[in-house]
């Protein structure tokens, strides 16, 4: 009987790459999910107040941010070191409110429009002036449900700190 | 000849779906997603009417907190620490002045309140407040009624208020919020200094 002789093959056995769709959609999913897509470029530094009675805030394509602080360094020759609000993208003057907040309310369904949400994110070195002033201007212009943007603090002794 | 050809030994990728698995679990534990989290208020509405005739509250259902410039707390016209603000707030809540209230375990001090349902917390700051003294001194105000209202769960569901779920325990959640209710009313900012 001829036996016959395998030929070895020599060439290096490819690397199985069928998982790899795999592992780069788990990559694309996690990147999807995790990643907070930061909307607007902040002229203002925040540095938010500490609070332990915070709430999620839930569907966030109903919330609105105004952002209030000193504007940033780069910014600072321009614009000064006062307080100010910034909307989008963009510094902008209180009277500048109502009308920002009637063209976002526009955007959203007409059921959602009560539940429409503004969400303050001021630096913790501002007056209550300038909030005084946020606060008056939403409620002209009807937005009445907001939520004051606070960090968890880290201990309890932290909260009552006289440097935060 | 092709037929006799030795098959290659593949590497085996059965288990490269658990890695993948197990390192998508680690990055879903790990990763704290920057959640926006903040203390939700409402607004009271601007209404000409309601200005013009206010509800008379009693002097002793009204408890005051004043915030100066200084970030300094003047509550019921003394000055208090920031740390005692909440403590002051649930004995004032809780007082239970007319005894109508079954549930509180206040000492029924007649200066103040008269039950959870008058009681008035009246807040008003300067203009030149600091906004982080601000948020602090709500979510003092906040915490006071979350507390009292824990402590009520605990004692008629036996359950923890904090740790209820929105949706399953709703019926309690409406109750425990009615027994006592949030009244914190915001007066327009003084202007003394700045």
């Amino acid at each position: 009987m001829a036996v016959i002789k395998k030929k070895k093959d020599k060439a290096l056995p490819a690397v199985n790459t069928s998982a790899l769709p795999d592992i780069v959609f788990m990559l694309l999913f996690f990147f999807m999910v995790a990643t907070v897509m930061r909307e607007v470029d902040l002229k203002v530094s925040v540095n938010k107040p500490q609070a332990t009675e915070i709430q999620k805030l839930e569907r966030k394509s109903l919330v609105t941010y105004i952002y209030a602080g000193s504007p940033r360094q780069k910014y600072q020759d321009k614009f000064g070191k006062t307080p100010r609000i910034q909307l989008n993208d963009a510094f902008a003057s209180i009277d500048d409110l109502q009308p920002f907040v009637i063209q976002e309310r526009e955007t959203k369904a007409e059921e959602d429009r009560p539940m429409m949400t503004m969400s303050i994110k001021a630096d913790k070195s501002v007056k209550m002036g300038l909030i005084s002033d946020i606060k008056l201007e939403l409620r002209k212009a009807q937005a009445y449900k907001i939520n004051y943007s606070s960090l968890q603090p880290k201990n309890a002794e932290a909260l009552y700190s006289s440097d935060n | 000849m092709a037929r006799n050809k030795r098959a290659i030994p593949e590497i085996n990728a059965g288990s490269m779906a658990d890695i993948a698995f197990l390192l998508l679990i680690f990055y879903l534990v790990t990763t704290t997603m920057d959640t926006d989290k903040g203390i939700n208020r409402k607004l009271p509405p601007i209404d000409d009417e309601l200005v013009q005739d206010p509800p008379p509250i009693k002097e002793r259902n009204i408890f005051t907190v004043l915030v100066n410039s200084n970030d300094q707390l003047l509550v019921e016209e003394e000055y208090l620490e920031i740390s005692e603000l909440r403590a002051k707030a649930m004995e004032f809540i809780d007082n239970n002045g007319d005894g109508s209230c079954e549930y509180c375990k206040g000492y029924s001090v007649s200066t103040s309140s008269d039950n959870p349902d008058k009681a008035v917390i009246s807040l008003q700051n300067d203009r030149g407040t600091s906004y982080g003294m601000y948020v602090k001194v709500q979510n003092e105000l906040v915490a006071a009624y979350e507390d009292l209202r824990e402590r009520y769960a605990e004692e008629e569901y036996g359950r923890s208020y904090r740790g209820m779920d929105p949706e399953e325990d709703k019926e309690i959640i409406k109750e425990v919020k009615n027994a006592y209710q949030q009244k914190i009313s915001e007066a327009e900012p003084l202007n003394i200094g700045g």
